[in-house]
């Protein structure tokens, strides 16, 4: 079945459909993640996007039961050059498409992506919309230009749970990273305010001995405190961080009085607490190529990245805190750690999920913290 | 940090002549290094005995040894530039045992130098199999069961562990020699037994079988503060079990999720770090169970490899460069990305295509090989290809091997075109024990009816793969669905073009021309793209432009307003065409670039130094065939198109470039054909009143032998349009020609063969000349030492020559000329000669480059490539300022190296079909001194004393006295078999009498395989491969004792052995021999300008 992507510029892409059928609408990112489709189908981060891989040949080792990072696929679309018609893995369960299909995510194959991703780093996000159903350029061009963009949109109300959960599943098997040692069970009470957080996240630090509460994102400093934890996980999430003062709010009530680590949105949220700035990047950091140096050290990692907004570094100055890592690509403010608080948060996603396993080290660093808060 | 400033100059070391398992990868890393070390700097002296590299040009290292890349030699070099240190990373598993070698004996301490890139150690961790093991199961990772060995009974033992099948790797090899796959017992003892004489250290590892297991390989590099960057993945085709320079890889890997990848991408940091690899390339394979995912760690090379080479063209990430910078103390984060400018080195690149690399053997030139493929690398070449898919990428790779396949099937190769069905049976051999024809037999199988998954079974290649191949067997039969070219709608010819099928398929589906798809093409719009290769997937704006063509939306190449020069490259090397043809067109666009030309470079294969992305101003990677050129060629709009310096493979594109009205310069295609065409060279032969040996023309074996009945034998067989002496033979009989008339005629079917009579016993000459269509300059007159007979590709050849009086140099060159002038030849131009009595015969005359070219360029020290391209474009000699002759007073000898120990069993004796794969040039005032050199550089070591053993034809009997009295003379022990025996002795020399293989023992054999000989001197009675004589010779390659097979070889090995007892060889850097000849400075202003 044919389908089209329009974006806003104009520029409309035929394709075959692949997925669900339909339409939807949403702000079209690249991602230059050469594997991990599932992963970042399944990232939370994705509410409200239309995801183009930049890697043609995707769905070659289908989708499992376990590569997920939230129950099922949370992009609005998916933009491929070839969907495998075969898939081929040991762990695979299910073909790419079928999966797409239940879960209602319309994809299309057959694109152009390089084209889009030119299109996206001239002039920066657009917003467009993929159809099965409306097949008139025209139409779609119009549509694409009326959908609502990122800016100041909370999406986090979208993905975040209705009520606090606790978290027991942890990362296990012959795939779990050397870099997360096993710890026994239950050594730290976390509490985890859910973005949009990825399964990995969760999976890492109850492998790494916390006890996890996993609270939605509109707690309180005050419920969270009340869980008495030894530290809180600020999760990564979609959306315009601008746009979250709840969240900031209870960041700037838990900040001194518990050890705090933030990943991606949650890194955001730590700077719009204290008083920083965000702004949105011409076409945001979406890919597991990134290098990130590290300010004290010198060493570089790579990085797992995706997300559209990024700390302005100047609006830091009276906020505590100092840029601890920065992106080697563009400079931009990567890290973060409060000069006297027990307080660090990184812009990347050391939990990997899809990506290099290189920041794996900054849960055993947020752990140490809570450790060492305990002496 | 900063680079390091305690050292100010630099050795590096290469990897010597082109040989299996050790391509034109090394000049490409070496040169890269050599010019990043330079910019930096740093003093850089080279030691490579390759003259046919552009590493080993005079501009590429302040100091360049063209000397054996020996421990002897590389010492002397050190010894007399005390380098500050030493990198051995860059030229190959050859440099880095030279590397070893100098830090174990003592000599890198003894003169103060340190080893770059890696040192001693890590070497050793890396490459013994059982240190490797110890890292491996440290870092808490899996190796394959394992035992190592050094006798057969402890061999025999380990077996019980291990089961079989098992493999069997020798330690401290190249590219695999000498290992195998055993299946039984018996197989297995003789496996191990050469394995364990093959190793450097008398050990080999058995191993249990992992075969069919999925192979990956990563490739890496690090800097000294621990920084580690994957650069490009690849996962093989062929499963474990088949050499990965024999198998076809994909970049990137295809079948691993993340999380599978990410634990192989850990483990590969982990291991390198344990390893101790501080700076610089580095690559790990790996293999997965393809039920379990069980992970094994295959090996590690601790320096850059052919596939970095690879990945370097996969990725754009130029490896060797980063590799040479780290090793001198800078980090990947102060590196910048080359491509992109503004961001830096440290990341890895992610692509946005498909990259499929696919070897190309030579089995066709040594019929008695096993042609099935294992763990030892049988392939001498590779090309890669890029597309969107992997079908289209596959598609290009096929018709990038120049083996008239123009993509999966539907060419005039296919027997399903012609309406034939493969035998079953002979499909299903073909698909359990791997083979050059797997892939094709793939096919047939599945239009057999052959399910993937039987398929799978079979020859356990990943199902992804071979579904890909399904969508395209399925596509044909689609698109063969219509019946002629115009029905065919407009999408569905784009989707055709889309999976890569070539012009050349559709019009064999369509039963009509690849120029009317064209035509018809081009008239719908359905044109290629070129999609940039840009590191980065397009995230980030790129500078270079390096191209691929595609069936896209968006074109992305930029062109200038300058005059623009598009050079044909020569495609995967192959016996009779490789590095030479490469460091022509490297000259070209260097030479054009600086008359301020806009360079482009076509070509496909990777390990070069043309398809660096700096080499010229446009690069596409793409199949050199007539579509894809003319694609390039529609799209850039060239002023010119040179198609003499890459090869047969541009020059046999000529004229259907030049008939679709592309601007050939140089030589006119006209000039070509009329040094090719039988009846046109005659006339011109005829018409400059030259001597050429009589022969004629044959469509069949009935005219072949009328042809030969008027000559009489013996007679020179071969084909047209063919490179490498293909199919050429010296025929006896008439039995022998209508054998050897049919190969002629299937190696080049669409032209006549050729039948001339062949002078026996005259004298070889080729001649290197350059002409502007005015003026002739004669570059070099080289003289071989073995008598005509053996191709000029493989032989031993001097130059200034040694033996020709000043009247036959003369003549020689006279005719040369006129022949120049006559063809008005504007470039090079090479012509060989038979020198008989007085008689000086024209053998043949090739207007474009040679072989010859950069050996000759190096002897006289003038670029006579830069040269030719610069008169292509307009220049005259006179403006360039190569107006006279040089006459070097030192002698360069130039000297093949052959594949025969790759190929057990195969015998050695060389004739008119090219069967080197390489060479290699000794340089000396003396001409035994460089005789001696350049038989070392290619590892053929002349002894100073021990026992030879002599056993010649009857004919070469009295030659030989003289060469064994000069042998006993100079101290040798003599022995031979009856025959030899009773000449020599008649003659007064003191020989031993050796029994011959039935007649008792110990004999020749046995003293081959005991390390008793010294040398061999053999010259064969031609009667073929199965004669004891044979078995000697194929013996003493494996057991690596240096045999020489011509009277001429034997006479110039006694003068060599003499001349280095009379004095210990000296070494000299090449900028030195250049320095004291005239008019090489006033050539090479002109080179400038």
């Amino acid at each position: 079945m044919r389908a089209k992507l329009a974006l806003e510029d104009g520029t409309v892409f035929n394709g075959t459909s692949f997925g669900a059928e339909g339409e939807r609408f949403g702000e079209v990112v690249f991602n230059t993640s050469m594997s991990g489709y599932q992963e970042i189908l399944t990232d939370p981060s994705y509410r409200g996007q239309i995801v183009t891989m930049t890697y043609p040949l995707i769905g070659n080792y289908g989708v499992n039961g376990e590569d997920i990072e939230a129950r099922g696929p949370q992009a609005e679309g998916f933009v491929v050059r070839e969907a495998s018609r075969v898939r081929s893995n040991f762990r695979s369960t299910e073909d790419l498409a079928t999966y797409l299909k239940k879960a209602g995510v319309v994809g299309i194959e057959g694109v152009d992506t390089r084209l889009v991703t030119l299109r996206l780093r001239q002039h920066g996000a657009l917003r467009g919309v993929i159809s099965t159903t409306d097949l008139d350029d025209a139409n779609l061009v119009k549509k694409a230009k009326e959908s609502p963009g990122m800016a100041g949109r909370d999406l986090v109300k979208e993905v975040t749970p209705k009520q606090s959960y606790a978290w027991t599943e942890r990362t296990e098997g012959p795939l779990a990273p050397a870099a997360l040692p096993a710890a026994a069970p239950d050594l730290y009470r976390v509490a985890a305010l859910d973005y949009g957080v990825k399964y990995s996240s969760l999976r890492h630090l109850t492998r790494l001995g916390c006890k996890l509460t996993v609270l939605p994102a509109t707690a309180t400093g005050k419920q969270v405190l009340d869980l008495k934890p030894d530290g809180v996980f600020l999760s990564n999430g979609p959306g315009d961080p601008s746009a979250l003062d709840y969240a900031a709010s209870c960041v700037r009530d838990l900040a001194g009085k518990v050890p705090i680590f933030g990943i991606c949105l949650g890194h955001q949220i730590v700077a719009h607490a204290m008083g920083g700035k965000t702004f949105k990047l011409k076409f945001g950091h979406h890919g597991g190529n990134h290098p990130v140096k590290d300010l004290k050290t010198g060493k570089v990692e790579i990085t797992a990245q995706n997300h559209g907004f990024a700390v302005d570094p100047d609006s830091l100055g009276k906020t505590g805190l100092e840029v601890t890592h920065i992106n080697l690509n563009d400079q931009t403010v990567e890290g973060m750690a409060h000069k006297s608080l027990p307080l660090c948060c990184v812009q990347y996603h050391p939990e990997a999920g899809p990506g290099p396993h290189d920041s794996l080290y900054l849960f055993r660093k947020f752990i140490q913290m809570m450790a060492d808060r305990a002496k | 940090m900063p680079a390091r400033r305690d050292i100010k100059k630099i050795c590096l070391i290469g990897s010597g002549p082109i040989v299996i398992g050790q391509a034109c990868e090394f000049d490409y890393s070496g040169t890269q290094a050599c010019k990043a070390l330079r910019e930096e700097g740093y003093s850089v002296v080279l030691v490579n005995s390759n003259p046919a590299t552009i590493m080993t040009d005079p501009e590429t290292a302040d100091r360049v040894y063209i000397e054996p890349v020996t421990v002897e030699f590389v010492t002397k070099v050190l010894e007399k530039e005390r380098p500050d240190a030493i990198l051995p990373t860059l030229g190959g598993q050859t440099a880095l045992n030279i590397g070893v070698k100098l830090s174990e004996s003592g000599v890198l301490k003894r003169l103060g130098i340190v080893m770059l890139g890696a040192d001693e150690k890590v070497i050793r961790k890396a490459e013994d199999r059982r240190l490797f093991k110890e890292c491996v199961d440290r870092v808490g990772l899996e190796s394959p069961r394992s035992h190592h060995v050094h006798t057969l009974e402890e061999a025999i033992k380990a077996l019980d562990d291990v089961g079989l099948p098992a493999v069997v790797r020798p330690s401290f090899t190249l590219g695999g020699t000498g290992g195998g796959i055993a299946y039984n017992k018996e197989e297995f003892g003789a496996i191990a037994q050469r394995g364990l004489s093959l190793s450097m250290i008398g050990e080999v590892l058995v191993e249990e079988s992992i075969v069919g297991w999925k192979e990956f390989e990563l490739e890496m590099m690090r800097d000294k503060a621990g920084n580690t960057v994957i650069v490009c993945t690849i996962e093989n085709f062929d499963p474990m079990g088949v050499h990965t320079g024999d198998s076809i890889t994909v970049a990137p890997i295809q079948t691993l999720s993340d999380a599978e990848y990410q634990r192989m991408r850990d483990a590969a940091i982990r291991l390198m770090q344990e390893i101790g690899v501080e700076t610089g390339g580095c690559n790990i394979q790996f293999a997965t169970h393809p039920k379990t995912g069980r992970m094994v760690v295959i090996e590690m090379n601790p320096r850059v490899s052919r596939s970095s080479a690879l990945a370097s063209k996969a990725t754009g990430f130029p490896i060797a460069k980063i590799a040479a910078k780290l090793a001198v103390g800078y980090t990947l984060d102060e590196l910048p990305n080359d491509i992109t400018k503004k961001t830096p080195a440290c990341f890895e690149p992610s692509i946005d295509y498909c990259v499929v690399k696919i070897p190309r053997w030579a089995f066709e030139k040594f019929p008695e090989a096993d042609p099935t493929l294992g763990i030892a690398m049988k392939s001498v070449g590779e090309a890669m290809s890029i597309g969107r898919t992997f079908k289209e990428a596959l598609q290009k790779a096929v018709r990038s091997l120049e083996n008239q396949r123009f993509g999966l099937g539907s060419d005039r190769k296919d027997l399903w075109a012609r309406g034939e069905r493969p035998d079953p049976d002979k499909v299903r051999e073909l698909l359990v024990v791997p083979n050059a024809e797997r892939l094709f037999a793939i096919r047939d199988a599945m239009k057999l009816g052959t399910s993937v998954d039987e398929i799978h079974g079979l020859t356990r290649i990943d199902p992804w793969f071979l579904e890909n191949m399904k969508d395209l067997v399925d596509a044909e039969a689609r698109l063969r669905g219509y019946t002629a070219l115009a029905d065919v709608p407009a999408d569905v010819l784009r989707e055709a073009k889309r999976l890569g099928f070539s012009d050349v398929q559709l019009g064999s589906m369509w039963r009509t021309t690849q120029h009317e798809v064209r035509a018809d093409r081009k008239k719908r719009r359905v044109l290629p793209t070129y999609g940039l290769v840009d590191t980065c997937a397009a995230e980030f704006a790129a500078t270079t432009p390096y191209y691929y063509s595609t069936y896209e939306t968006e074109d992305e190449v930029r062109i200038s307003d300058k005059p623009r020069i598009v050079i044909l490259g020569g495609g995967p090397n192959r016996i009779g065409q490789g590095i030479e043809f490469d460091y022509c067109c490297v000259h070209a666009a260097f030479a054009l670039r600086e008359l301020g030309f806009e360079t482009v470079m076509v070509n496909s294969n990777p390990e070069t130094v043309s398809t660096d992305y700096d080499t010229s101003d446009m690069l596409f990677f793409e199949p050199l065939t007539e579509e894809d050129v003319l694609n390039v060629c529609d799209r850039v709009k060239p002023q010119g198109v040179i198609v003499q310096f890459g090869g047969q493979t541009p020059l046999n594109l000529a004229t259907a470039l030049k008939k679709a009205g592309v601007p050939i310069i140089g030589t006119s295609p006209e000039s070509i054909d009329r040094a090719e065409d039988r009846k046109l060279f005659n006339a011109m032969i005829e018409k400059l009143g030259l001597t050429q040996p009589p022969g004629g023309t044959a469509l069949n074996y009935g005219d072949a032998k009328k042809v030969a009945a008027e000559l009489g034998f013996p007679v020179l067989v071969r084909p047209s349009f063919v490179l490498g002496g293909r199919a050429m033979k010296i025929v006896y009989d008439d039995e022998e020609l209508e054998h050897f008339v049919g190969h002629a005629i299937a190696a080049s079917p669409d032209h006549p063969i050729l039948v001339d009579k062949f002078i026996e016993e005259a004298i070889e000459v080729d001649v290197d000349a350059i002409c502007d269509g005015k003026d002739v300059v004669i570059g070099g007159l080289l003289e071989h030492i073995e008598m005509a007979g053996v191709h000029s590709g493989d032989a031993t050849m001097t130059l200034p020559p040694f033996s020709l009086s000043d009247a036959q140099i003369d003549r020689i060159k006279s005719d040369t000329k006129k022949m120049a002038l006559e063809l008005q030849v504007k470039g090079l131009m090479n012509a060989q000669f038979a020198v008989k009595n007085e008689v000086i015969y024209v053998l043949e005359v090739n207007p474009r480059a040679s072989r010859t070219a950069p050996f000759v360029s190096k002897a006289i020290g003038v670029p006579l490539a830069k040269l030719a391209a610069k008169i292509m474009v307009g220049k005259t000699l006179k403006e360039l300022g190569f107006t006279e002759e040089i006459t070097p007073d030192h002698f360069s000898v130039k000297e093949s190296v052959f594949p025969f120990s790759r190929f057990a069993g195969v015998d050695i004796i060389l004739g008119p079909e090219m069967k080197s794969t390489g060479e290699v040039m000794g340089m000396d005032r003396e001409l035994g001194i460089a005789y001696m050199k350049a038989q070392e550089a290619a590892s053929h070591f002349l002894p100073t004393k021990g026992k030879v053993f002599v056993s010649v034809k009857d004919s070469d009997k009295r030659d030989v006295v003289f060469i064994a009295q000069r042998l006993e003379m100079l101290g040798f022990e003599i022995l031979a078999t009856s025959g030899t025996a009773r000449v020599l002795q008649r003659n007064g020399v003191h020989v031993k009498e050796v029994p011959k293989l039935k007649e008792g023992r110990p004999n020749p054999l046995d003293l081959v395989i005991n390390g008793e000989l010294a040398l061999i001197i053999n010259t064969p009675s031609g009667k073929g491969p199965k004669t004891d004589e044979a078995k000697i010779r194929a013996a003493a390659v494996g057991h690596g004792v240096t045999v020489i097979t011509t009277i001429q070889g034997a006479q110039m090995a006694v003068n060599g052995i003499a001349a280095v007892k009379r004095r210990a060889p000296e070494v000299q850097a090449v900028q030195d021999y250049h320095k004291g000849l005239v008019n090489v400075r006033k050539a090479k202003a002109g080179s400038a300008r």
